[in-house]
């Protein structure tokens, strides 16, 4: 990669040049999963095999956070007997994966995104409707 | 994001949206960097200790709801407890005690919650889902109305269909429904209960479940012993006098016996529901019963009751979406305040960029030039009828209870209270999705004939039902004034409308 770009710097000095949105993927019922299709107005920018493994964690994450089972069952009947305000001292567990989620997407911005002029918005800011990713202008010499 | 669960309302401090003047028009620099999201939340609710607590617009049934079960208790604690205590066992008023702090705890907690309000879109979002619809739906002449926005997905082998919020500018995910009376679209829409103060959706189901449920039982407890109490003071002084002795079991007694019918009877519905894996919206529609074809089943079931039973009362909650106590953030894109539709319509240019706390305001100029036009004498018909009185008032679950088993009807509803359900509706009447409109006139046919109560149910399922797909986009002002579509006419309307519901 002939240049870096830091994520404040991608801010400061570049222009929004369109957005994209990944939409929600309903198929498997009302869980949260976004659809792993590439749009097209990636195809110059990213990798599709990049793009795809992304989405497909964020979907595993969230998977994680809804998932049904024993741990999850017995944090519901305990909050349920202490009157839930035991979620006074301690985090539910889906906002402590919502929290790994945030990181992931830091991650993933800093070390693949960025460097290709494009940013990835946590979908909780978006109310777990769509993964918005941003397109800076391409301003760089000698990025693809 | 926590809430306090029972932190008393008394010590925080009341700061509503409607008495703050936060449009975010007024000096955008200085303000914004220490305005917290709540104060600028498109929909219809009320905030309170600094966004900590969310509730609907209208809570004075939530209020007498309150009252009844404190003071009934308090009656029994204060009454009837000291007898018992002393003839039978402590452990009455103990378990009383236990009973009554439960049902509090969980009313309160169903009452503040945010129920999964769907934020609306950001205006990129928006104008990426236009042109996504243009492409799909072609191009549009002028004065063509495109078909209804949906989106069919197949979940479990069952075709699902995902609506167009013309309000949100979403599409509502499935089990989604848009709340006219809190405009908002909530996750897993249940009903909008008034005798919780709320919408009832994916974050507060459980709670209002756990609500009823235990209220049956304080009630069932409260009704028997007080019962006992009698029987037992009767035995040794006559009936009439242990009356007099303890006047307060009457009363009692009065309020116990129509709320022990009312709220058993909607436990009992709530826990087939539970089981079943629907939602009170799903089950009046009959989105999965079996009389609408032989494949037709529920997608979202687990398979056993056993295991919906855990989803529903003991899954994960999630976090909520709307972010009440954020700051807003200079550079993040804000949802557009106003309700009104979309570039279809003629845009309602005096609603816009308001925020609700200015409709009044709006409203009463709208009242003034209305009545400057005949069309004051067309706006008669839009006070819809109340519909079924509103009936046990001492009962604690009267419209709720509404919805007993097996009452698929659309006029049951269980969030209808009628005084409410006519603002809810009038209310709804004001903004410029057909959605809504397509919800609230059943015939849009049968013009000025006011239209039975399918409203505070905002969901689009009397749309199919009925069939009137290219109706869905008739101004309110045309079923009550034929005479034209003229925008100060309808701005009228619309603020008589919303006059008339305040």
């Amino acid at each position: 990669m002939a240049e870096t770009h830091s994520l404040q710097d991608l801010r400061q000095q570049a222009a929004i040049a369109s957005k994209v949105f990944v939409q929600r993927d309903y198929t498997s019922g009302t869980i949260c999963k976004f659809q792993t299709k590439f749009p097209s107005e990636l195809e110059t920018r990213i990798d599709k095999q990049q793009f795809e493994e992304t989405v497909q964690t964020l979907n595993n994450l969230y998977a994680e956070a809804e998932k049904l089972g024993g741990k999850s069952y017995l944090e519901g009947c305990l909050a349920c007997l202490t009157a839930y305000t035991i979620f006074l001292c301690m985090e539910t567990h889906y906002e402590k994966v919502l929290k790994k989620i945030a990181k992931y997407i830091q991650e993933q911005n800093e070390k693949v995104f960025a460097p290709l002029g494009l940013l990835l918005t946590d979908p909780i800011e978006r109310g777990l409707r769509v993964v918005e990713i941003t397109i800076y202008e391409d301003r760089s010499i000698g990025s693809r | 994001m926590h809430l306090g669960v029972d932190e008393p309302v008394r010590e925080c401090q009341y700061s509503q949206v409607c008495t703050r003047n936060s449009s975010p028009m007024e000096t955008p620099h200085k303000k914004k960097i220490h305005t917290r999201k709540w104060r600028v939340f498109p929909g219809r609710n009320k905030f309170y200790c600094d966004g900590r607590i969310m509730m609907a617009k209208q809570t004075g049934v939530f209020y007498l709801t309150m009252v009844l079960i404190m003071v009934t208790s308090g009656l029994f604690f204060a009454f009837d407890c000291p007898f018992l205590a002393s003839n039978l066992t402590p452990a009455i008023p103990a378990v009383g005690g236990v009973l009554f702090f439960f049902v509090m705890g969980m009313l309160l907690r169903a009452s503040f919650s945010d129920p999964g309000v769907l934020p609306r879109a950001t205006p990129d979002e928006a104008a990426d889902l236009e042109r996504q619809i243009d492409a799909t739906n072609g191009p549009s002449g002028p004065g063509y109305r495109p078909p209804p926005r949906t989106r069919e997905v197949v979940i479990n082998g069952q075709t699902v269909k995902l609506k167009y919020c013309f309000t949100c500018k979403i599409f509502r995910p499935p089990r989604a429904s848009h709340c006219s009376l809190c405009d908002n679209c909530v996750d897993r829409f249940d009903h909008h209960c008034p005798w919780v103060g709320n919408c009832v959706g994916r974050r507060n189901y459980r709670f209002f479940y756990l609500f009823i449920l235990s209220l049956s039982f304080l009630t069932v407890f409260i009704f028997a012993f007080v019962i006992t109490h009698v029987i037992l003071r009767s035995n040794r002084t006559g009936f009439l006098s242990a009356l007099k002795d303890s006047p307060a079991s009457v009363l009692e007694v009065v309020v116990c016996f129509f709320s022990v019918w009312s709220i058993v009877g909607l436990s009992g519905f709530h826990t087939y529901l539970i089981s079943s894996n629907q939602t009170t919206n799903e089950d009046i529609k009959g989105s999965w019963s079996s009389k609408r074809g032989k494949n037709n089943s529920n997608p979202y079931s687990y398979g056993n009751i056993f295991t919906n039973c855990c989803a529903a009362l003991c899954g994960p909650l999630p976090p909520s979406l709307i972010d009440r106590r954020g700051f807003i953030q200079p550079d993040t894109p804000q949802p557009v305040c106003q309700s009104n539709g979309t570039s279809i319509y003629t845009p309602t240019r005096l609603y816009a960029p308001m925020c609700d706390q200015h409709q009044c305001i709006q409203s009463t100029k709208f009242v003034l030039q209305a009545a400057a036009t005949p069309l004051l004498l067309h706006s008669e018909p839009i006070v819809l009828p109340s519909g079924r009185p509103l009936a046990g008032k001492s009962s604690l679950a009267g419209p709720c209870a509404s919805l007993a088993p097996g009452h698929p009807s659309l006029t049951s509803l269980p969030s209808s209270v009628p005084s409410l359900t006519c603002a809810g509706e009038l209310l709804a009447l004001r903004d410029g999705d057909p959605h809504c409109r397509h919800h609230h006139f059943a015939s849009p046919d049968e013009t000025p004939s006011p239209p039975s109560p399918p409203h505070a149910m905002p969901s689009s399922a009397p749309c199919p039902a009925h069939g009137h797909h290219h109706h869905q986009h008739i101004h309110p002002a045309q079923l009550y004034n034929p005479a034209s579509q003229d925008s100060l006419h309808e701005d009228s309307v619309r603020g008589l409308v919303k006059l008339s519901s305040v």
